[in-house]
């Protein structure tokens, strides 16, 4: 029962408080959706992760008409044949300019300044594009398909992955690479991208007074 | 397309011509994108050391 009215009341306290709170002080809105960024973000360097973004988003959609269509869509008809090719080249985008965004993010050192966790996180994407990838390689149904998974069964099985992980299985292959693998990875995209922008954007190395991160102070 | 890639082969190196050609072009690419000018607005927003956003 209530107390009174000169009791000091307790603060309330909740899972919901404290994440609107967490949020409130890592991801402001203008950290969110910045109209200014500094002066030498003005790079070209600064482009290929955003290319890359792109990529992965014709990678998902042209991935999304093949799975509505299937295998003898889009091996045989011509429209198919097209959505499958862009899906081919869109995945290839992807791969370069996430690589050529490791090289620039790799010889700035983007983990410096609390940044070590947008790191991992691209670190982690990396791997499990390349599983998304393999996977869906084994998947096409077609001759290099199954050339590549017959392949791939002898190097799984040496590494004591292949009961558990059959590449030969394509229903497994067909579901890890249009459901689980790429909801993963688009999470982590996703993930990787609110950490950049509560981090912001890293110092060039030369120019660095106090190593300040560009809208923040450095994390403890 | 179906057919084999050819090689080139130098030591232990073992590398297809595709693959040279796709190094080779993400070096160009970011080489250029090092020196390359970076088009910009009329007024520049220059980085305040104590905010930058």
């Amino acid at each position: 029962m209530s107390s009174g009215n000169s009791e000091p009341q307790a603060e309330p306290s909740s899972w919901t408080l404290a994440i609107r709170r967490f949020l409130q002080r890592s991801l402001p809105l203008k950290h969110l959706l910045p109209d200014r960024q500094p002066v030498f973000v003005g790079s070209w360097v600064y482009i290929f992760g955003v290319v890359a973004i792109a990529g992965l988003m014709w990678v998902v959609g042209s991935g999304v008409v093949l799975a509505l269509f299937g295998p003898q869509w889009w091996h045989q008809s011509g429209v198919g044949r097209f959505v499958n090719s862009l899906h081919l080249w869109s995945v290839q985008v992807f791969f370069v300019f996430m690589v050529l965004h490791l090289w620039g993010q790799y010889f700035m050192a983007s983990w410096r300044d609390g940044r070590a966790k947008t790191w991992m996180v691209g670190v982690v994407i990396f791997a499990f594009s390349i599983v998304t990838a393999f996977t869906g390689f084994v998947s096409q149904q077609n001759f290099a398909g199954q050339w590549i998974a017959v392949n791939a069964k002898d190097a799984t099985n040496a590494a004591g992955i292949g009961s558990f992980f059959n590449v030969l299985n394509f229903g497994q292959m067909y579901g890890l690479h249009i459901a689980l693998l790429p909801m993963l990875v688009a999470t982590l995209v996703g993930v990787h991208i609110l950490l950049v922008r509560m981090k912001g954007v890293v110092r060039p190395i030369e120019n660095k007074p106090d190593a300040q991160p560009s809208h923040e102070e450095p994390a403890s | 397309m179906d057919a084999p890639a050819t090689y080139l082969n130098w030591n232990f190196i073992l590398i297809s011509i595709p693959n040279v050609i796709m190094i080779v072009g993400m070096l160009v690419v970011f080489i250029v994108a090092l020196v390359a000018p970076f088009p910009s607005h009329a007024e520049v927003v220059v980085a305040d050391d104590n905010d930058n956003e």
